[in-house]
């Protein structure tokens, strides 16, 4: 199993040795925290965090508001040092003062962004947007050949070059122009994508072709998603392996369908609950959160714990405190 | 019949452009009872904040309301003067956008915000205001005591119950909730729904609710319309649209959301 963890199994007790599985990962955090401001004001973003991202899987991250998931997504792309830890690429940190190394990371870590409307420069037109990266990180091709790759790129996120290259980006909807973004990540020769609320602004009805590309594009072309949502199904949906945090901190992880099938760490169950379900009223009773169980949940799970317990070979959870 | 506490009849609203109009809400009709909450749903850009701008007055040019009427308890509020208005809003309609926690000023503390709105429209002074200010964060399971913190000592899920309970602290007749859980995670989104649902039933304002999530508006929502490029295409109770939905874009809506505990949907092709 290619996941994430940091512990055998078994294993427990705030290990420090724990490995981030650097055999096939093509990127891991290896127990970074980010701490925002100064004490006594200071904000733990991230706690220990450590996760590896593999080619040809999908890691979903979900939680909390507010737990530090974008903050995750930042350290990925590098927009954020780490306070304490380590980013591996290919098994080894990034270093920071060698230029190659940093610009093969740039170019293989990409990010697609929640609105897509912003990310797309309104001036340009779509093959524009694609063509500048080609020419950028493919210098092998020359003249005719990179139209042909732009037109090949459009054509991969099931966009018709003819209709869509020489638009301008207001002529096209939201879902169109998210894929216009997964094709210019593609452009650049990514090898993560780092999707944080890829789909929230888009419509339902396009939010599943969304999606259904990303899941292709994970398969055929081998790439390393981390996909960021408060949308638990769509995770499911997406994503082989899942993690949950709340409060800075990774409280459980491990294969999808067994997190969400028999999740173990109060707040997962809690988060779980919540999925809006439109067989359940809210009038019913089995709908009400109470007010006193939350907030227990929420004290409990704020509280900084080492210890992790293996449910299974691919399925821990941070053990809550007594 | 009782009279519907909201009746919208046959209104029509454009974005006037320089060449041409684009018609945003095409002769649309429905009622929201006293105490109920009716939900509005379709794609983006299908009219639903027009809509909700419209009620609240609060539309700006290029909207133009061509037609129809918008009717509480009778009156139309297309009517309403200067001075009418200032008493219409808060006290008789309050909206609540998605962005609506980043709306709170950053350099007031919570108990001066709510003091603007009720010296300005109860003239209470500010020891009435700050006792209507505990009650009012109680409501909605903020210790009082944090009257005197700063917005952003507050996280994103208690900001937003900041700014329902300012709108709820005149006891409106009806809010306009327009996406107001949309970027937050599901425990939130449902302690605030949850809250809203109980509040009606003790004070009996009305609701009108706007989300993109057909599954929970389903699960909050009283009655629902459906609405497709500016038209509403199907209304009915939301045991209705969910179970038995009338029209074939509102199955189309229910087919394209993946669910938690169904079959992994994996193998569909995009549609
Ligand atoms: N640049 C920053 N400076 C100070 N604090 C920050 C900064 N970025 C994030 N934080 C704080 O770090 C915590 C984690 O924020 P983050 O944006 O990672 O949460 P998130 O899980 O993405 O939340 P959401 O689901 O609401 O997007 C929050 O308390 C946030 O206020
Ligand atoms: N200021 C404006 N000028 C011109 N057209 C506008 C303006 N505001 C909105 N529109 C158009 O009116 C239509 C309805 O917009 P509205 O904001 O009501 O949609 P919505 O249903 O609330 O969508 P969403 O779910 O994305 O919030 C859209 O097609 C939009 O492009
Ligand atoms: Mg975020
Ligand atoms: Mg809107």
């Amino acid at each position: 199993m290619g996941l994430v963890p940091v512990i055998a199994r078994g294993q427990s007790d705030g290990d420090r040795s724990h490995m981030t599985d650097p055999c096939n990962a093509i990127l891991a955090l290896d127990r970074i925290s980010k701490t925002f401001g100064r004490a006594p004001f200071a904000v733990k973003a991230a706690q220990s965090v450590s996760f590896a991202l593999h080619p040809g899987r999908t890691l979903a991250l979900v939680g909390e508001s507010g737990s530090g998931k974008t903050t995750c997504a930042r350290l990925v792309m590098r927009e954020y040092t780490p306070s304490e830890g380590r980013l591996l690429f290919k098994g080894k940190p990034v270093e920071t003062g060698d230029a190659r190394a940093l610009a093969a990371y740039r170019r293989s870590v990409q990010m697609i962004f929640q609105d897509p409307f912003s990310s797309l420069n309104p001036a340009h037109t779509i093959a524009y947007h694609l063509r500048r990266p080609l020419q950028l990180h493919r210098r092998d091709l020359k003249g005719r050949q990179i139209d042909e790759a732009v037109a090949d790129l459009l054509t991969k996120v099931q966009l018709d070059p003819a209709l869509v290259a020489p638009k301008h980006p207001h002529e096209l909807s939201g879902g169109q122009r998210q894929r216009v973004n997964i094709a210019r990540t593609l452009a650049v020769g990514a090898e993560v994508i780092v999707a944080d609320e890829p789909t929230s602004m888009l419509d339902v009805s396009v939010r599943l072709g969304v999606l259904n590309l990303l899941n292709e594009m994970k398969r055929d072309m081998k790439l390393a998603l981390l996909y960021i949502t408060h949308d638990i199904a769509t995770a499911r949906y997406v994503a082989e392996d899942i993690i949950v945090m709340y409060a800075g901190q990774i409280v459980e992880w491990g294969n999808v369908n067994k997190v969400i099938d028999n999740p173990q760490h109060p707040y997962t169950r809690l988060l779980l609950s919540a999925v809006p379900d439109p067989e359940i009223r809210f009038d019913d009773p089995r709908a009400q959160l109470k007010n006193a169980t939350v907030g227990e949940v929420r004290r409990l799970s704020a509280i900084p714990q080492e210890r992790i317990v293996a449910i299974e070979s691919d399925h821990f959870v941070r053990q809550i405190a007594a | 019949m009782t009279q519907p506490l909201l009746s919208i009849r046959n209104l029509t609203i454009d974005y006037i452009g320089e060449t041409t109009d684009f018609r945003a809400v095409d002769d649309v009709s429905f009622d929201v009872a006293h105490g109920e909450i009716f939900g509005l749903a379709g794609e983006s850009g299908c009219g639903k904040s027009t809509i909700a701008f419209a009620i609240s007055r609060l539309h700006r040019p290029p909207a133009l309301i061509r037609s129809g009427r918008i009717l509480l308890e009778g009156r139309d509020v297309l009517d309403l003067d200067p001075r009418e208005l200032r008493h219409f809003r808060w006290r008789e309609v309050a909206m609540v956008f998605q962005s609506a926690m980043n709306s709170l000023n950053p350099v007031l503390r919570i108990e001066a915000q709510f003091y603007d709105v009720l010296h300005t429209h109860q003239g209470m002074n500010r020891k009435q205001a700050r006792e209507r200010t505990a009650e009012m964060l109680r409501l909605v399971d903020i210790q009082p005591d944090r009257m005197r913190d700063y917005p952003h000592q507050f996280s994103g899920g208690m900001r937003q119950r900041i700014v329902i309970a300012i709108c709820l602290a005149l006891n409106p007749k009806i809010v306009v909730m327009d996406e107001p859980t949309t970027a937050l995670d599901v425990v939130v989104q449902r302690e605030i729904l949850q809250r809203i649902n109980e509040l009606r039933k003790t004070f009996g304002f009305s609701v009108l609710f706007i989300t993109h999530d057909l599954g929970l508006m389903v699960q909050v929502c009283d009655r629902i319309g459906i609405m497709l490029a500016g038209k509403l295409v199907e209304q009915n109770t939301a045991q209705k649209i969910y179970g038995a939905p009338q029209h074939d874009y509102t199955r189309n809506l229910w087919a394209s959301f993946p669910s938690l505990h169904g079959a992994r949907v994996t193998e569909i092709a995009a549609t």
